[in-house]
């Protein structure tokens, strides 16, 4: 169960995060929706301890990370996998040493238990026989494979996601989705994913949380969020611009 | 202006400051994990064998420079056979560690604050770390070792090539006796200048890797960001050899009694 309480986080004097506060139960799939630059990216971070919040508590499995330093944070990010919005794959390492670096470092398992253990995260992304290639050698939705092979090869109870589906085309996003939604059904995994992209939300959530301001705005189930009554949410989901942007660029 | 050098203070102290933080995660690091045989032998491959060239050619044009340079004026007063002894004390103790410790900061500090910088600015840094590995762990100390360990023996590599370079130069082209000038280079070279190089140069490789993995681990966002990190890291690692020489100069007479 991840909690997070009134969670703040401001870069010199601009307010990212105001406040806010949500809970995420075990096994549960979230989507957290806003605009961009809105802080969704920095509240997953500060949900698996990449970065300190300057008020607020994170609590994973009823342990409050926010305080943890680094040393302490290693041993709870054995839980989470998270498939960052570049895929973050090691340049200098191949398919396999990428998808198997948590394992390789772990000592208790032979190379032929790892190299078992990557082909099978590689089959469950559909990406058989590419363990040999770079990651420059990738396409932009083969790398997000790669990525999040990577992130479950460990089995975590929970899995981030940053992003998943942005830069890809609309038959690799709908790919993607998929895959995401079999590794949350097979692995029965905690999943947090941060998107704007309204149609995987949709899919993926099995709630959905939309950060504005700083803050949640509105939280519910996918056909609540899609016919809320909200203006902030409705011009979300309809992706209409506020009026006042309207005003600014006119 | 006031304002200007305010800033400037505050932001030279704010960034000692995390620099000593750096080098006490790595000192905590160092005493309490294992390092990676296969990343160790990785860092020295790039940092030590990679180095040898530009380390080789610097030594032994540095090697034969001084010895032209210093003939022309022992020449004057009939000191020929000295031209050797002076190349030698200089090359161990100065010269071979300074130039060595500037050569490995342009091509290995540069190439530690850009790859870094890069892993940084790309999230690779925070894949490693939700991967639960400490990037100090895996990233900084193996390169740090590797250069610790390969300075000294570049420096030694170095001063033998600068000697040997300069004694050929001395006895084939200068025509400087060669048996007084072995001779006088073997009585006026004590162990201890080589001592001195090669501590100089221990140092030397833990500010070279320190400022280059510091610089490129806090650099900031896009290729501007790593294109400053890495410029920083050597000029900051050289102008940190040249300072801390003269003082280690002073300390190190001292302490060896030389």
């Amino acid at each position: 169960m991840i909690q997070v309480r009134d969670l703040k986080k401001s870069f010199g004097s601009n307010r990212v995060l105001d406040g806010a506060s949500f809970e995420v139960q075990t096994g549960e799939a979230i989507v957290i929706i806003g605009r961009s630059g809105g802080g969704k990216s920095i509240l997953l971070k500060l949900l698996i301890g990449l970065i300190q919040p300057d008020a607020g508590e994170v609590w994973i499995e009823g342990e409050p990370i926010s305080q943890m330093n680094e040393r302490q944070l290693l041993e709870v990010r054995r839980k989470f996998g998270m498939l960052f919005q570049g895929a973050a794959l090691f340049d200098s390492m191949s398919v396999a040493e990428n998808v198997s670096f948590g394992l390789r470092r772990e000592k208790n398992l032979t190379a032929g238990e790892i190299a078992k253990r990557v082909e099978e995260a590689l089959d469950m992304v559909e990406l058989g026989g590419v363990q040999a290639k770079k990651p420059a050698e990738l396409s932009g939705g083969m790398r997000k494979r790669v990525g999040l092979a990577r992130a479950i090869i460990y089995r975590p109870q929970i899995v981030l996601y940053d992003e998943p589906t942005t830069g890809l085309d609309p038959v690799v996003a709908d790919s993607i989705d998929r895959l995401l939604l079999r590794v949350c059904e097979r692995l029965k995994v905690t999943t947090v994913v941060v998107t704007h992209d309204m149609r995987s939300a949709r899919r993926i959530g099995q709630r959905i949380l939309m950060l504005h301001e700083g803050r949640i705005h509105a939280a519910g189930t996918p056909d609540e969020i899609f016919e809320s009554s909200d203006p902030v949410v409705r011009h979300f989901v309809d992706g209409i611009a506020a009026e006042k942007e309207f005003a600014f660029q006119t | 202006m006031n304002r200007f050098i305010e800033k400037w203070l505050v932001d030279s102290l704010r960034g000692l400051g995390q620099l000593a933080l750096f080098a006490g995660e790595i000192a905590r690091s160092l005493v309490s994990q294992r390092v990676s045989g296969g990343d160790l032998l990785r860092q020295l491959y790039f940092i030590g064998v990679k180095s040898q060239s530009v380390v080789l050619v610097t030594g032994a044009f540095t090697g034969m420079v001084l010895c032209a340079q210093t003939f022309f004026q022992f020449h004057k007063v009939k000191m020929d056979t000295a031209t050797l002894a002076v190349v030698s004390v200089s090359m161990c103790s100065e010269l071979g560690p300074v130039l060595t410790g500037l050569m490995v900061a342009g091509r290995v500090g540069a190439a530690m604050a850009a790859e870094l910088g890069t892993m940084r600015v790309t999230e690779q840094i925070d894949a490693l770390r939700t991967l639960a590995a400490h990037p100090v762990d895996y990233l900084v100390v193996p390169r740090l070792l590797a250069t610790v360990l390969a300075l000294p023996l570049l420096t030694a590599e170095s001063i033998t090539l600068g000697i040997g370079a300069a004694h050929v130069l001395g006895t084939v082209l200068l025509k400087i006796d060669p048996a007084y000038s072995w001779t006088h280079m073997l009585k006026y070279t004590d162990v201890t200048d080589a001592l001195m190089g090669i501590i100089k140069a221990l140092i030397f490789g833990a500010l070279v890797a320190v400022i280059g993995c510091f610089k490129g681990m806090s650099c900031r966002e896009g290729a501007e960001g790593v294109g400053n990190a890495t410029t920083q890291a050597v000029v900051f690692a050289s102008i940190s050899i040249l300072i801390s020489n003269f003082f280690l100069t002073l300390l190190l007479t001292r302490l060896l009694n030389l």
